[in-house]
């Protein structure tokens, strides 16, 4: 079968796009810890529970852009096809 | 093997020719003036309950309450001058929450189109520089200087970010909560799959997601703003 240099390209976007979801990695690890701390804080101080779990929210959804800039990388690379 | 129709793209329905060039109203124009349509009816039905408050509140007087003393709150809280600002962080805070919400009804929503968050963010960005310059006056450019002037492309790239992270973070949160929907619903073979799963993922994706990305809008607005004042 025929693989034109095209077919080629399409196919290493799709491995581009699965490579640059390994981003996932980091904000999974960051809101972890976050929300690890968050526990033991409210462990310590449980009349706090309403103001920490606003801040803890509001890191996360920070330390979630990191990888949500991968996750635009593999929109792209899937389905705009720049190439 | 599971066939999928995702549809999730910005369709263009009408197209019309000016100064040479072909601009097209998309789905998102018919979603932003749905939703501005949505926000222009609250806000007339709260003037008129507004006019005849009572001391004791009721019905639709309270909800009005209830969302005002909330965005007071969350700009007092945050910010040196919370008058100055008030209206617009509360303008920005209904307009992306109901564009966030406006997935709920079938609606595309308008966040999740890099144009419109651009904007948002644009909009943060001249606040940003304005109120920089009003109150710091040089100070403003000499904060780029600092603490070497050799970090000063560093400095800059940093203030140019500002928007651009801005307006990425909304709109990757809401374009992944499209394309996920829409994947979801594309699912050929599985009739099974579309019932009663759609609502615990649009409990998280809409509601939740859209809720807290909102606050983080806002939020990330007043703190920057903040920063320079």
């Amino acid at each position: 079968m025929g693989i034109s240099g095209q077919d080629l390209i399409y196919a290493c976007s799709a491995i581009g796009a699965g490579l640059a979801m390994i981003a996932g990695i980091g904000p999974g690890v960051g809101q972890g810890i976050a929300a690890g701390h968050a526990a033991s804080a409210v462990g310590r101080n449980p009349g706090a529970k309403g103001d920490i779990t606003t801040t803890m929210l509001l890191g996360q959804a920070v330390a979630e852009t990191t990888g949500l800039y991968g996750l635009v990388v593999a929109f792209i690379l899937m389905f705009v096809k720049p190439f | 093997m599971i066939l999928c129709e995702a549809d999730f793209a910005i369709k263009g329905l009408v197209n019309y020719q000016m100064f040479g060039h072909t601009f097209w109203l998309t789905s998102t124009h018919v979603s932003m003036i749905i939703v501005t349509v949505v926000l222009l009816v609250f806000a007339f039905a709260a003037n008129r309950s507004m006019k005849k408050a009572k001391d004791v509140p009721t019905g639709f007087q309270n909800v009005v309450e209830i969302v005002v003393e909330m965005l007071g709150n969350m700009v007092k809280t945050n910010m040196k001058q919370p008058r100055k600002f008030m209206n617009y962080i509360g303008t920005l805070f209904l307009f992306i929450l109901i564009c966030n919400l406006s997935g709920l009804l079938g609606l595309r929503g308008p966040t999740a189109d890099y144009g419109v968050t651009l904007c948002l963010g644009l909009i943060t960005f001249c606040m940003i520089q304005y109120n920089g310059i009003k109150c710091q006056k040089a100070g403003h450019f000499k904060a780029l200087f600092e603490p070497i002037p050799l970090f000063f492309p560093i400095n800059l790239i940093g203030e140019i970010a500002t928007p651009i992270s801005l307006s990425l973070r909304l709109f990757a949160n809401m374009l992944a909560g499209t394309i996920i929907m829409a994947l979801w619903y594309g699912i050929i073979p599985l009739v099974v799959a579309k019932l009663g799963i759609p609502a615990f993922l649009h409990a998280y994706l809409d509601l939740f997601s859209g809720c807290i990305q909102t606050y983080v809008f806002c939020m990330l607005t007043m703190v920057y703003v903040d920063d320079k004042m």
